[in-house]
C-alpha cells in the first residue's frame, strides 16, 4: 500500500490525460452491452426479449426451421457471392489500371465514379436505383434477382477497390522490373509476380465486399421486387410485428459470422505484414 | 509493362515512335481494364442519379411513378406546401420539422461521438503495440456488424421492458418505465451507438502516427497537460478529427434504418421522408427532389471537409 | 576541490531504474550516483542500451526512478513533473512542432512560463541571433534543413534560460561535416551561456573533444567518471579502455607496489615501473593496457621491453601502424607518427622487431 502511494506521488506519465481512460472504458461498455444483451436473450427459453426464463436453444432451432428465414438467408448468400465475386474482379482490374501510373486524363472523374457509392447517401442511391429499375422492369418485363445483384455489385466496388489498391501501392515496383529483366513477358510477370503478391489484398477486398453485401439493408429494401427478401430486409419486416427471441438468434448467428470473417481478415493482414 | 524495344528496333522504327506506340498501348490497356468497373458503376450508381434529377421535375402519377409533364411542385414541396383548396403556398411545418430534426440529431451525434471517440482513440493509441491491435479489433467488431443488428440491439436496451428502464427502476430514479423508444432521444442513442466506431477509427489513425516526443518537448518547455493537449496534440491530429466528424455527420444526415426502427414512424428523419414518397406518400417527384436536396447538403459538407483538410495540410507543409 | 568552489547543478543520488516486472524485467540503471557542477560540459558516454538516455530522461522528468533521488541546485526534484523542472531537452529527432513556425517553436516555452509578449519577442530574437537563424524566423519547420532544425531545437531549449540543458545525441542525425561544425557551435554556446550541459553520445571522439568531464556507462552502471584526459590515459576498466580509442591488452605480474608506483613483469620477462592511482594496490596477475602511440619501435635491443615479428604495416597518412606478433602469440599495435622523409617499411615485414615503451605507458586495470 505504502509502495503504491509512493509510486503514485511521483509518477508522471507523459501519455496520460485525465479521464480519458474512464471515457474509453465507458465507450467500450456502451459498445458491447447492447450486443451482449441481445446475444444473451437469443438463448432465452421464454418468448420475451426482456424476461429471462432459462437457457434454451429453441430459438435457434425455430429460426433454422423457419422457411422464410432459410429462403431469405439463401438469397442473401447468392447475392453476396455474385456481388463480391464480380465486384472484386472488376475492382482488381481497375486498381491495376489506376495505381502506380502517372496521372492520366480523366483521372479525377474515374476516382469520383469509383468512390461514388461511398460519398452519396445510401438512401439516394437506393432511390435512384428504384426509379431506374422500375423503368427497366416495365420495358423488359424482367423482375429477377439480377437487379439486386447488379445493385450490390456496383455498391461493393469501392469497398473491394480500396484494399486492393492499398496493397498495390505498398508493393515494390522493383520486383516486377526484376522479373522483366529476367525475361518474363508482361503477362508472365503479372501471373508469377504481381498476382501472388497482390493476392492478400484481393482476398481482403473480396471479404469486405462480401460483408458489405450481406449487411446491406437500405438499397435492398428499395430495389427488391415482391418476394425477394434478403435476411436483413426480412428482419426489418419482422420488427414491425411482435418481436420474439428468434430475431436475436438470427442476429447472433450473423454476428458470429462477422466476427469469424473479421478474425480471418485480421490474421491474414498480420501474416502479410 | 516494359516497352518491348528489341522487336521494334529490328523493324527499324525511330525511338520516338517506339515510345509513342508504347504509351498509346498503355493508355488503351488502362481503359480496357477500367471499363468493366466503370460500366457497372455508371449503370447502377452514377447514371440513375441523372434519372432522379429528371424525375424531380415531373408530375406525380396517380398510383405510383410519374406523368411526363414538367412541374416544379416536387422542388417546391421540399419545404413549402400548397393548400389544396386555395392553392396558396406556405412553409410546410412537417417537412421543416423533419429537416431541422435531421440536422439537429446529426450535429448532436457528431459532437457526442467526438466527446466519446477522441478519448477512446487516444486511449487505444497510447497502449503498447501488442495491446493496441486488440483494442482496435474491439472497435472494428461493432463497426463491421450489421447496422440492423446494432440498431436492433439498442432498441432492446431502450424498450419499456429493456435494461435501461429496468436499471432506472432498480435505482429508484423512476417508479414506472418511461417511454424512450420512438423518441428523438432513442434515435440519438441509436446513431451514437452506430456511428461511434466511425469517429474512433480516423482519429486513431492520426493518433497512431503522432510522435509523443512532441508531447515531451511540450512538457519540457513548461506546458501543462491541458496546454499540451490544446497547443500540440489537438492541432496535429486535427485532420483525423475532421475526417471522423464528416464520416459521422454525412451518414447521420441520410440515416434511414436507425430512425425507422427507433423513431418508429413518429420521429422521422430526411431518409425516412424520402422513402415515404416512394411508398405510402406516392409522390415520386417530391422524393426525387428531396433526394437531390439531401445529396446537395451532403456535398456541401464534403466540400467543406476537403477545404478544411487541405488547409490544415498546407499549414503542415 | 573544484566541486567546493562551484555549486553542484545536478546531483544524481543512487538512482536505479527498472522497467517491467517479473521475468520481463530489465534493469536500465543500477545504483548510479553522479555530481555535475555548475557551468560544466558533462558527457554521458556509452554504447546503445547502456542507460545513458534513460538517465537523461530521468533528469528531464519524462520517467521516474525506481529508487534514488535527483537534485537540481540542492532541491529534490525527483517527484516534479517535467514542466516544473528548470531543465530543457534537445531531443535526438529534435521534436520540433510541425504546425508552428521557427519563431513560434522558440517562443513556446516562454509563453508557457507566462512571460510578457514583449519579453518573449526579445528573447526569441536574441536566440535566433545566438544560433544564427535570424533570416528563417517565419519559416515552417518542414521548410528548413536538418542542420537548421538542429539550431532551432537548441534555440527553443535555451530560450527559457534553463539551469541545465540536456542534449540527447543531438548530432547523430547530421552528416560528418555539419556535425563537426555543430560540435564547435555547441562548445561556443555552452561557454557563452554558462549553462550546464549534459550531453549524451555514443561517439567517443565527440565526447573527448567536447566535454569537461565524461561518465562512461555500460549495462546500466557508471564505470568511470573523469576528464577526457583521465578517461583516455588512465582507463580503470577493460571496457573503458576498449571503448575509448585503440589499445593493446596484455597480462602482467605485479612484483610490488609502493608510494603510488607499481613494478611489474611483462610477458617478455622484462620489468617496468608505472604510476597507479591513489588507494589502488594491485596484486598477482593483472590486466594491463598500452595505447599504441605510447609504444615505439626501437633499434637498440637493450631498450626493448617487448619483442615480436612484424606482420603488417599500415599507412594512415599522419602515422603508421605496425602490427607485431609477440612471442606469446598476441598481436600488439604500435603507432608511430610519420615524418617528411619516411620510407616504406614493408621491407621489414617478417623480421623481428623490438618494442620500447614511453614512461608510464602501462596502465593497470582494476578488472
Amino acid at each position: 500500500m505504502f509502495k503504491l502511494l509512493k509510486r503514485k506521488s511521483f509518477r508522471f506519465d507523459i501519455r496520460h490525460q485525465n479521464g480519458f481512460t474512464s471515457i474509453a472504458i465507458i465507450c467500450f461498455i456502451f459498445l458491447y452491452t447492447p450486443i451482449f444483451t441481445m446475444m444473451v436473450y437469443a438463448f432465452n427459453q421464454g418468448d420475451s426479449i426482456a424476461l429471462w426464463e432459462g437457457f434454451s436453444l429453441r430459438w435457434f432451432v425455430s429460426a433454422w426451421g423457419n422457411e422464410q428465414v432459410k429462403d431469405s438467408a439463401l438469397r442473401s448468400l447468392i447475392v453476396a457471392i455474385f456481388a463480391s465475386g464480380i465486384s472484386t474482379t472488376v475492382a482488381t482490374m481497375a486498381a491495376i489500371a489506376t495505381t502506380r501510373t502517372k496521372s492520366f486524363r480523366g483521372q479525377n472523374i474515374v476516382y469520383a465514379i469509383i468512390n461514388q457509392p461511398l460519398m452519396v447517401p445510401e438512401i439516394v442511391t437506393g432511390v435512384a436505383l428504384l426509379i431506374f429499375f422500375a423503368l427497366v422492369k416495365t420495358v423488359t418485363g424482367y423482375a429477377g434477382l439480377g437487379f439486386l445483384i447488379l445493385a450490390h455489385t456496383a455498391f461493393c466496388i469501392p469497398f473491394a477497390y480500396l484494399p486492393i489498391r492499398a496493397r498495390l501501392e505498398g508493393m515494390d515496383l522493383i520486383l516486377e522490373t526484376a522479373a522483366a529483366d529476367l525475361y518474363a513477358t508482361p503477362w508472365k510477370t503479372f501471373r508469377l509476380v504481381t498476382f501472388p503478391l497482390l493476392f492478400p489484398g484481393i482476398i481482403a477486398g473480396a471479404m469486405l465486399a462480401f460483408v458489405i453485401s450481406l449487411d446491406n439493408v437500405v438499397i435492398t429494401e428499395l430495389v427488391k421486387s415482391a418476394g425477394q427478401d434478403t435476411l436483413p430486409t426480412y428482419m426489418l419486416g419482422q420488427l414491425r410485428r411482435a418481436i420474439t427471441p428468434e430475431i436475436n438468434a438470427i442476429s447472433t448467428v450473423l454476428l458470429a459470422i462477422t466476427v469469424v470473417i473479421l478474425t480471418l481478415f485480421y490474421l491474414l493482414n498480420r501474416k502479410s505484414e | 509493362m516494359r516497352p518491348d524495344n528489341t522487336t521494334n528496333h529490328e523493324v527499324g522504327l525511330p525511338i520516338s515512335e517506339v515510345i509513342k506506340t508504347a504509351s498509346k498501348k498503355q493508355e488503351q490497356r488502362r481503359w480496357l481494364l477500367l471499363s468493366p468497373a466503370l460500366i457497372l458503376l455508371l449503370l447502377a450508381a452514377s447514371g440513375p442519379l441523372l434519372i432522379v434529377l429528371v424525375y424531380s421535375f415531373l408530375t406525380p402519377g396517380d398510383y405510383s411513378g410519374v406523368i411526363w409533364e414538367l412541374s416544379l411542385d416536387g422542388w417546391i414541396q421540399v419545404i413549402w406546401q400548397r393548400d389544396i383548396f386555395t392553392g396558396s403556398i406556405a412553409l410546410s411545418d412537417a417537412h421543416l420539422r423533419i429537416l431541422l430534426r435531421s440536422i439537429k440529431l446529426s450535429f448532436l451525434t457528431t459532437i457526442l461521438t467526438l466527446i466519446m471517440g477522441f478519448p477512446t482513440a487516444y486511449f487505444i493509441a497510447t497502449r503498447s503495440k501488442k495491446r493496441r491491435s486488440l483494442w482496435l479489433f474491439l472497435i472494428t467488431i461493432p463497426f463491421w456488424t450489421n447496422l440492423l443488428i446494432r440498431t436492433f440491439a439498442i432498441m432492446e436496451v431502450v424498450r419499456n421492458e429493456g435494461i435501461l428502464n429496468a436499471l432506472l427502476l432498480a435505482l429508484n430514479v423512476i417508479d414506472q418505465p418511461i417511454q424512450i423508444l420512438y423518441t428523438d432521444f432513442a434515435i440519438l442513442a441509436g446513431m451514437l451507438y452506430v456511428f461511434l466506431p466511425l469517429m474512433v477509427l480516423p482519429i486513431y489513425s492520426s493518433m497512431e502516427r503522432f510522435d509523443f516526443n512532441l508531447v515531451e518537448a511540450g512538457y519540457d518547455l513548461y506546458a501543462t497537460r491541458w496546454r499540451t493537449m490544446r497547443r500540440i496534440i489537438l492541432p496535429i491530429i486535427r485532420p483525423g478529427i475532421v475526417a471522423g466528424s464528416i464520416l459521422v455527420f454525412v451518414p447521420s444526415l441520410g440515416a434511414y434504418v436507425t430512425p425507422r426502427i427507433l423513431g418508429g414512424g413518429k420521429s422521422m428523419m430526411l431518409g425516412n421522408l424520402i422513402e415515404l414518397q416512394f411508398g405510402q406518400g406516392n409522390n415520386w417527384p417530391l422524393g426525387a427532389s428531396l433526394s437531390f436536396f439531401l445529396l446537395a447538403l451532403t456535398m456541401i459538407f464534403l466540400l467543406l471537409y476537403v477545404r478544411l483538410t487541405s488547409k490544415s495540410a498546407k499549414s503542415h507543409v | 576541490m573544484k566541486q567546493q568552489r562551484s555549486e553542484i547543478a545536478i546531483r544524481i543520488e543512487d538512482i536505479t531504474k527498472i522497467y517491467g516486472e517479473g521475468r520481463g524485467k530489465v534493469i536500465a540503471l543500477q545504483d548510479v550516483s553522479i555530481d555535475i557542477p555548475e557551468n560544466e560540459f558533462f558527457t554521458l558516454l556509452g554504447p546503445s542500451g547502456c542507460g545513458k538516455t534513460t538517465l537523461l530522461r530521468l533528469i528531464a522528468g519524462f520517467e521516474h526512478p525506481t529508487k534514488g533521488k535527483i537534485h537540481l541546485y540542492g532541491k529534490d526534484i525527483t517527484a516534479y513533473p517535467p514542466y516544473k523542472r528548470k531543465v530543457n531537452t534537445v531531443f535526438q529527432n529534435y521534436a520540433l512542432f510541425p504546425h508552428m513556425t521557427v519563431a513560434e517553436n522558440i517562443a513556446f516555452g516562454l509563453e508557457m512560463l507566462g512571460k510578457p509578449k514583449k519579453e518573449t519577442d526579445e528573447t526569441v530574437n536574441e536566440m535566433l541571433t545566438l544560433v544564427k537563424m535570424e533570416d528563417l524566423k517565419n519559416r515552417q519547420i518542414s521548410q528548413i534543413s536538418g542542420g537548421q532544425q538542429q539550431r532551432v531545437a537548441l534555440a527553443r531549449a535555451l530560450a527559457p534560460k534553463p539551469r541545465v540543458l540536456l542534449l540527447d545525441e543531438p548530432l547523430s542525425a547530421l552528416d560528418q561535416k555539419l556535425r563537426k561544425e555543430m560540435q564547435i557551435e555547441l562548445k561556443r554556446l555552452q561557454s557563452e551561456t554558462g549553462i550546464t550541459f549534459v550531453f549524451v553520445t555514443h561517439d567517443q571522439e565527440e565526447a573527448l573533444t567536447m566535454s569537461n568531464r565524461i561518465a562512461v556507462l555500460n549495462s546500466g552502471k557508471v564505470l568511470q567518471i573523469g576528464t577526457p584526459r583521465e578517461i583516455y590515459k588512465q582507463p580503470s576498466e577493460r571496457f573503458v579502455a576498449d571503448f575509448i580509442g585503440e589499445t593493446n591488452f596484455l597480462k602482467a605480474e605485479i612484483l610490488g607496489c609502493a608510494n603510488g608506483v607499481a613494478s611489474l613483469t611483462l610477458p617478455s620477462g622484462k620489468t617496468v615501473e608505472t604510476n597507479v592511482q591513489k588507494g589502488f594496490s594491485p596484486e598477482g596477475t593483472v590486466n594491463i593496457v598500452i595505447r599504441p602511440e605510447h609504444a615505439t619501435v626501437v633499434e637498440d635491443p637493450a631498450e626493448s621491453l617487448l619483442q615480436g615479428r612484424l606482420i603488417n604495416a599500415v599507412y594512415f597518412g599522419t602515422d603508421m601502424r605496425y602490427h607485431i606478433e609477440l612471442e606469446s602469440g598476441e598481436t600488439f599495435t604500435v603507432r608511430i607518427q610519420n615524418n617528411p622523409d619516411d620510407k616504406t617499411s614493408t621491407q621489414f615485414l617478417g623480421t623481428e622487431v623490438c618494442i620500447g615503451l614511453h614512461k608510464n605507458a602501462v596502465q593497470i586495470l582494476k578488472d
